[in-house]
C-alpha cells in the first residue's frame, strides 16, 4: 500500500512554506522512496575518479550507500553497499581498486558489477552443512542502479526506465555542463563539513538570490562586486533544477578591480590579493555559476574555481556537503595556481561560503519549535515563478516548492485568497 | 632523521630549542584560542605558509586545501575577513596541543610535528570536540625568536562540524 503523505501544501503560489517540511521524519522517509529511489539521476562521482578497470569510489543516494566502479571491461557500475547475507556494508574504503569486493563479515564475494562470485562452504565441509542444491548465487548480488555519464560526470538510478540523462537536464542545464565539463577534468580535492539542518534548508539557499550579498559580505566590503552586476536565473525540471548567473562587464570583473585598486574605493582592502585574482574564461562575460541539479548535486564555478557539491541527507536533521573541487588537465601551472589561491573563497571555511551552515543551523533549530508549525514567507519579486534576469527575487525558491510537490505527490490546496494573489 | 639520531648530530636539540619549540606552539594556541589573529599572524615570517589540508586529500596524494595562506599578509587578510566581514558560530575556542616532536632539520628550519585537538563550546554552553589532527611545522630561529617558516595542519576530522573559521 502506498505511504499516505503526510502534508496537504495550503498555498499554491508557494509564498508560504510549511515548517514541516524540513522537520518532519514521515517526509524525510517518504523522500527516500519518492526522490531517492524515484525518478531522478542522483550524482554518484566522476569518471576521472575512476579511471582504471576495478577502481571504486563509495557514495550514497539520499542515505542508501552506494559503489561506483570501473569493470574490467572499463564499463561503469553501481551497487548498493549492503551485503546480500546479512547486509553488512561491504566496501568499507572510500576508494581504491581491487577485482573483488569481499565482505568482511563471511566473506561473500562480489564483482565490480555487483554480481556474487563466491560463498564460502556453499557446499558444506565433509558432507556437513552448506547451503541447499537450490541456492542460486545469480539470486543473491547486490542491488544494482542504472548508470549513465555526461560530460565526464556520473549518474544513477534506481528507476531504470526514466529518461537519459541529458534529456533529465534540459538544454539549459546541459549546455551549462558542457560549458565546466567539457574538458577532461583532474580532481583536486574534497572538502566535507556536516551541517544540523535538513538536506533541503541547502537546496533552497542554492536558489536563494536573495542572501547572496547580504550574508556573504566578502564581496562587497572587499570591493570586488559592484551593485550593477547582472544576473540571471534559469530553471528546468518542474523548477526543480536551476541555473543563477553573474555577469560581469569587461572592466568590471573581480581582478581589474584590484588591478585599479587606487581608483577604487571600498571599505577594506585585501592586502595580499592573490585570493582574488582573475582570469577571464567565458566569452559571454560570466563571473560566476551556481547549478544545482535535482535532488542532491551543485556543479558550480565562483571566479575561476570549479567544483562540484554532493549533499548527503544523514537525517531530517542532519546533512553532509561535500565539496568536489577540480580544475582541468589541460590547465597551465599559472591557471592552476589561480583556482589553488581561489580556493580559499570556498568550501567549509571559504570567505565567500562558510556563513550558509551557521544559516542553516540556526533556521533549522527554531524550526523544530512546535514540531513544525508556522511558516516561512518568500515573497521576494511577488508570486512570479517563471525565469528571471535579474537577481533580486526568490521566484527559484517558489519554483523549487512548486516542483517538489510534484515530486513527492504532495496535494496542493486551493484557496480563494491564494487565487486572488495568484490572479493580482 | 629521527629525534634520536639528531640528538648526536651537529644540530643537535638542546633542551633550549626543545623549550623554544615548545613556547611558540603555546603561544599560537593561546593566540588562537583568544581570538587573537593579528598576534598569531606574528608567529610567521613574512612569506611564511599555513595550508589546512585534510587526511583525506593527503591519503589519496591530493593537495585539497582547506585553506591556502602563502604569505603573512594572507594570513592578516584571514584575520580581518574574521573580525569584520564574515560571519559564523558564536563560540570559544580550546586547544591542546601534544606529543611535540622534533623529527629532522632541513634548509636552516627544524621539523616538528605535534598533535592538536580543538574543543569548541557553544554559546550556551555546550562543549564537543571540533578537530583532532597534527601539525607538520619548519620553525626557523631568527635573532633568537622562533617563527614558522610553514606550518601544515594535517586535520584527521575532514569532516569539519558545521565550518571552519579560525584558522585550526
Amino acid at each position: 500500500m502506498p505511504q499516505s503523505t503526510p502534508l496537504v501544501w495550503e498555498d499554491p503560489t508557494f509564498r508560504s512554506i510549511p515548517y514541516q517540511v524540513h522537520v518532519d521524519p514521515d517526509l524525510f522517509a517518504l523522500e527516500h522512496d519518492r526522490i531517492f529511489r524515484g525518478p531522478f539521476w542522483h550524482y554518484l562521482g566522476l569518471e576521472t575518479e575512476i579511471k582504471n578497470p576495478g577502481d571504486f569510489i563509495t557514495t550514497y543516494v539520499g542515505t542508501i550507500p552506494v559503489v561506483l566502479t570501473r569493470g574490467i571491461d572499463g564499463e561503469l557500475n553501481a551497487f548498493v553497499n549492503r551485503c546480500a547475507h546479512r547486509g553488512a556494508k561491504v566496501v568499507r574504503e572510500l576508494r581504491g581498486n581491487c577485482k573483488v569486493h569481499t565482505c568482511i563479515y563471511h566473506q561473500w564475494s562480489y564483482d565490480q558489477t555487483g554480481k556474487l562470485k563466491g560463498v564460502p562452504y556453499r557446499r558444506g565441509i565433509n558432507g556437513n552443512g552448506g547451503y541447499p542444491e537450490t541456492f542460486n548465487p545469480e539470486d543473491h548480488g547486490l542491488e544494482v542502479l542504472r548508470v549513465e555519464s555526461y560530460a565526464g560526470v556520473v549518474f544513477g538510478t534506481f528507476a531504470h526506465e526514466i529518461e537519459a540523462v541529458p534529456d533529465f537536464m534540459g538544454p539549459d542545464v546541459k549546455r551549462r555542463f558542457d560549458k565546466l565539463c567539457g574538458r577532461p577534468l583532474r580532481v583536486t580535492g574534497y572538502q566535507r563539513q556536516s551541517v544540523r539542518g535538513n538536506w533541503k534548508l541547502y537546496v533552497e539557499n542554492l536558489k536563494d538570490c536573495y542572501h547572496g550579498a547580504l550574508l556573504h559580505a566578502f564581496n562587497s566590503k572587499f570591493g570586488m562586486f559592484r551593485t550593477s552586476q547582472r544576473g540571471s536565473t534559469r530553471m528546468a525540471k518542474d523548477g526543480l533544477h536551476c541555473i543563477l548567473t553573474t555577469y560581469g562587464k569587461r572592466d568590471e570583473n573581480i581582478g581589474d578591480t584590484y588591478k585599479n585598486i587606487s581608483t577604487y574605493r571600498s571599505e577594506l582592502q585585501l592586502e595580499d590579493p592573490q585570493v582574488v585574482e582573475y582570469f577571464e574564461e567565458h566569452d559571454d562575460g560570466m563571473v560566476s555559476t551556481v547549478l544545482s541539479l535535482f535532488p542532491t548535486m551543485v556543479l558550480a564555478q565562483i571566479a575561476n574555481h570549479l567544483g562540484l557539491r554532493h549533499i548527503r541527507p544523514k537525517s531530517v536533521d542532519e546533512f553532509e556537503l561535500v565539496w568536489i573541487n577540480f580544475d582541468y588537465e589541460d590547465d597551465s601551472d599559472e591557471r592552476r595556481n589561480i583556482r589553488r589561491k581561489q580556493g580559499n573563497l570556498l568550501g567549509p571555511g571559504g570567505y565567500l561560503s562558510m556563513e550558509d551552515a551557521e544559516a542553516l543551523e540556526i533556521v533549522h533549530k527554531t524550526l523544530e519549535v512546535g514540531g513544525g508549525k508556522g511558516s516561512a514567507y518568500v515573497e521576494m519579486g511577488g508570486a512570479e515563478i517563471g525565469d528571471q534576469d535579474h537577481l533580486v527575487t526568490e521566484a527559484p525558491v517558489r519554483g523549487f516548492w512548486r516542483g517538489y510537490c510534484k515530486a513527492m505527490s504532495i496535494p496542493v490546496a486551493e484557496s480563494a485568497a491564494a487565487k486572488k494573489g495568484a490572479g493580482a | 632523521m629521527t629525534a634520536a639520531t639528531l640528538e648526536r648530530g651537529s644540530d643537535a636539540v638542546t633542551p633550549e630549542i626543545e623549550r623554544k619549540i615548545q613556547r611558540l606552539n603555546d603561544n599560537c594556541a593561546h593566540y588562537l584560542d583568544n581570538q587573537l589573529l593579528d598576534e598569531w599572524t606574528e608567529l610567521f615570517l613574512e612569506d611564511g605558509r599555513y595550508i589546512v589540508h585534510p587526511r583525506e586529500c593527503r591519503d589519496a596524494g591530493l593537495e585539497g586545501y582547506w585553506l591556502y595562506l602563502d604569505s603573512r599578509k594572507m594570513m592578516r587578510d584571514r584575520a580581518v575577513s574574521l573580525k569584520k566581514v564574515n560571519i559564523y558560530d558564536i563560540h570559544y575556542e580550546r586547544r591542546f596541543v601534544s606529543n611535540i616532536v622534533v623529527t629532522g632539520y632541513k634548509d636552516s628550519a627544524w621539523l616538528v610535528r605535534a598533535n592538536y585537538m580543538i574543543i569548541h563550546t557553544d554559546n550556551e554552553g555546550h562543549s564537543k570536540l571540533y578537530s583532532a589532527g597534527e601539525y607538520a611545522d619548519q620553525i626557523v630561529e631568527e635573532s633568537g625568536c622562533f617563527s614558522f617558516r610553514e606550518r601544515i595542519v594535517i586535520v584527521d576530522t575532514f569532516t569539519v562540524p558545521t565550518l571552519l573559521s579560525t584558522p585550526i
